[in-house]
């Protein structure tokens, strides 16, 4: 059946490989995924160790859904302590390794320890080796990727690796799989660097048994049409994610030149339509891409455009997907450009050092403004012109990041918090982040639930843990109602404005159960309520988890998990040194919202910044739903509730 | 006579794979590529997908091999069957398929193949691309000439000259 993959514990320093099964209590209490890690992680990692040392533990986990029927069933998550935040680091890619993954016979594949020297872990039918890196260290993500494929003979082998990037300890390096999809935002990627682990391989023909095989393919007949129905997916399936930049740009919430404005002008040639045709020109009318069992195929294909800037860094032509929403910020609003060539050029780069693009661009442009503000200088930047809008100097920047080959470069790839205690003088001012890790493109000004979900993310900051973003759509209040009454009643406020201060702790904390839940069934997030206000949520998902497996969870159920899991993350972060109002790991906002008004969008975005009093309520009451005390910290009875008050002293359950 | 067949535009496939799954799902109840009747071949790098399946031919070169005429064509049908009760195993069908179209079950010790799931084949029903589609081939070659006709008379508008193989 589809609940009897394995965990594998791998260590690195001695070799030993421990393959262990997956007791059915401990799916019940955390399904698998992001959540069943989370446990791992605060079991298998030593309470305060050096993330980049051989006691962090770094996991990689398919969710307990992976590469059944269940719609884009392809999740993985990664998950570490950041060597950026000190905190918990988790990412999460699609693409096709989590199936592999689980045809292989595994679930989790928890390394610990440091390897003497470049290895990479091989996962086949029921069996876990470490071989010698030598063939695969020092390459690019895919050129890696196809030399193990042909080391071992079988191009139908699925990866996750990281790039040069991760090799040279830059702190916010990724997982990648396939050719563009990234497993950013937590670090993974550094912390195999760090390990000398340069990718695990997985190739298995292990049947995953179906629980009800005709149930499941009717049920998922309807799973299907509910996801494809919703018409953000069929825009999604037309011009991938750029067109939530598209729209939320010409509304006044993209963060523009590091946090000066909130709009980029003139971005007509970075237009999602202009992106898609562009992307057409290559790939023709079917351009898209999808990942394992998707039919919302959000993903372009494209080629780098042959262009004077493309040729001077030797990429013209190349192939990649994409470009993101997130890319759009990262390599256009950020820093101030608007060329469609250098989004793309950027985007490439990324992905084949396996950099995390948001961080990336966004210290980038924190850097651009230091510089404007006189507190780099060209001496700083040996010789770049780092101003805002220097297309040519942003791609620079991201060589020099990846390859740690200049002074500034070097501290860059140190991360936001280090890098303002090397530069000095005022710069950590300017500095746009939540734990140390760069805030998303978007800007949260106008909209008090969005910025409650970064500053309280437990990543860092964030958008994927908790953004109510549904709020931005005005719905009426009892549609609100509908959906943030289920599957556990809520009778208090709920507003449609998304300028409001009330009801937004409890859209937060719901969709952090609901974001938590989906990636442990291991399931994309665009199929339930993230941009849809019609997608499936915990009641389809407690049917497609027994048509699936045969688990039966009710939808409470379900939402009891994610609670759980979400307490084991927020544990973890407390037990590595998170305070609330500590600006460096804690769980509140960059200075600058609280004292910047927007200057550009909307007349209800203009003029808009978060009012730091009423900030602080919603985050006392989001808190209070967590079942914590004022400070965050969870009340005793809480972590009865939950099965947790033993967690430090008990014996790992797996 | 249902003529139909499975027919593979493989510039529409997004590479997705779910035909692999609801096709071992729907054949033996499980997920497993392995025992997948279909198989997306793919060049990532070039970002070609292209699913491949049997073609169920008329003269069928896994039927003529067969040595104790285990595998027949069923003209009803429109599918070429594989007999269970008469092979022997020898799979001298998998070598000679010039598709890699038959395959075999290492487990079960069988060769196995596409059947058209019996008329609904479930990789057609869950293609939302219809990458892969059924369909007479006579029609299908109506339509390929309706957009080819379409695509000349919108080259010609540009005033661009056609090329044709071999000219």
């Amino acid at each position: 059946m589809a609940l009897n993959r394995k965990v594998a514990i791998v260590n690195l320093t001695t070799g030993e490989i421990d393959i262990r099964p997956i007791p059915l209590e401990v799916r019940k209490a955390f399904l698998g995924g992001r959540g069943l890690a989370a446990y791992l992680l605060y079991k298998y990692s030593k309470p305060g160790c050096d993330p980049m040392g051989p006691d962090n533990a770094v996991i990689f986990s398919a969710g307990i859904l992976g590469g059944t029927l269940a719609s884009a069933s392809a999740r993985t998550d990664v998950m570490t302590k950041n060597p950026l935040t000190g905190l918990l680091g988790s990412g999460n890619f699609g693409g096709f390794f989590a199936p592999e993954l689980r045809w292989a016979g595994f679930d989790h594949i928890v390394v610990i320890g440091k390897a003497p020297k470049p290895v990479y872990i091989w996962v086949h039918d029921g069996e876990v080796e470490i071989r010698d890196g030598k063939n695969v260290w020092g390459k690019s993500v895919t050129e890696a990727q196809w030399a193990v494929r042909e080391e071992l003979g079988d191009p139908d082998i699925k990866c996750a690796v990281c790039g040069p990037a991760a090799e040279k300890g830059v702190k916010f390096a990724n997982v990648m799989t396939g050719i563009k999809n990234s497993n950013g935002r937590g670090g993974g990627g550094t912390v195999m660097g760090s390990k000398n682990l340069k990718l695990v391989a997985a190739r298995g023909t292990m049947d995953i048994k179906i629980a009800h095989p005709m149930e499941a393919l009717e049920y998922d007949k309807k799973f299907i049409e509910q996801i494809t129905s919703a018409k953000v997916n069929q825009t999604m399936g037309e011009l991938g994610t750029p067109f939530i930049w598209g729209a939320t740009n010409s509304w006044g919430g993209i963060r523009t030149n590091n946090f000066q404005y909130n709009q980029l002008l003139y971005a007509d040639e970075i237009e999602p339509e202009n992106i898609d045709a562009w992307s057409k020109k290559s790939f023709g009318q079917y351009n898209m891409a999808a990942c394992f069992a998707c039919q919302v195929h959000c993903r372009a294909r494209y080629r780098v455009p042959d262009t004077p800037l493309a040729r001077k860094f030797g990429v013209a032509n190349n192939y990649d997907e994409g470009p993101e929403y997130t890319s759009q910020g990262a390599f256009c609003s950020e820093p101030g450009c608007t060329r469609l060539d250098t989004l793309l050029i950027c985007n490439h780069l990324v992905d084949q050092y396996g950099l995390d693009n948001l961080e990336t661009g966004s210290l980038i442009s924190w850097a651009m403004e230091l510089y404007e503000q006189g507190i780099l200088t060209k001496k700083d930047t040996d010789g770049i012109d780092l101003r805002f809008g220097n297309d040519e100097a942003l791609i620079e920047m991201i060589h020099h990041i990846a390859k740690r080959d200049t002074w500034l470069g070097n501290v860059l790839a140190e991360g936001g918090i280090r890098a303002s205690e090397i530069i000095g003088k005022d710069s950590f001012k300017y500095l746009i982040h939540v734990k140390g890790m760069s805030n998303l493109h978007s800007d949260e000004r106008a909209t008090p639930g969005l910025a409650l979900n970064i500053a309280t993310a437990s990543r860092g900051s964030d958008h994927l843990r908790s953004r109510p973003a549904i709020d931005l759509y005005h719905l009426p209040e009892p549609v609100l109602r509908k959906i943030y009454s289920t599957p556990i009643p809520y009778d208090g406020p709920l507003s449609s404005d998304h300028t409001e201060y009330v009801g937004k702790p409890w859209q937060v904390f719901w969709q952090e159960n609901c974001y938590m839940a989906v990636d442990c069934l291991g399931i994309c997030k665009y199929h339930t309520t993230f941009l849809g206000a019609t997608l499936p949520n915990f009641e389809e998902w407690s049917k497609v988890l027994y048509y699936n497996t045969g688990l039966e969870m009710s939808p409470e159920d379900i939402w009891n998990v994610a609670i759980r899991c979400n307490m084991v993350e927020r544990l973890f972060n407390l037990r590595e040194g998170m305070k609330k109002d500590d600006p460096y790991k804690g769980e509140i906002l960059a200075e600058r919202y609280f004292t910047e008004p927007c200057r550009r969008g909307a007349p209800d975005v203009i003029g808009k910044y978060i009012d730091k009093e009423k900030f602080l309520k919603m985050r006392e009451e989001f808190y209070r739903y967590k079942g914590c005390d004022e400070d965050g910290i969870p009340l005793p009875e809480t972590l009865k509730r939950l099965g947790l008050e033993n967690l430090d002293d008990e014996p790992s359950r797996i | 006579m249902n003529g139909k067949m499975l027919i593979i535009n493989f510039e529409k496939c997004t590479g997705c794979r779910r035909c692999e799954l609801v096709c071992s799902v729907y054949h033996e109840g499980v997920s497993n590529p392995a025992k997948a009747r279909i198989k997306v071949e793919k060049w990532e790098w070039e970002g070609l997908y292209i699913p491949m399946t049997c073609r169920q031919c008329v003269d069928a070169p896994c039927m003529n091999v067969c040595p104790v005429k285990a595998i027949y064509r069923n003209e009803a049908e429109n599918r070429v069957h594989v007999d269970h009760d008469i092979c022997i195993g020898c799979r001298s069908c998998v070598a000679v398929c010039p598709f890699g179209a038959m395959n075999f079950n290492p487990w079960e010790k069988k060769v196995f193949k596409c059947d058209l799931c019996g008329g609904d084949p479930q990789c057609v029903r869950f293609c939302d691309m219809k990458a892969v589609d059924f369909v007479s081939p006579e029609k299908e070659s109506l339509m390929k000439k309706r957009d080819a006709a379409l695509k000349i008379s919108e080259a010609k508008k540009l005033g661009a000259t056609i090329q044709y193989e071999g000219q």
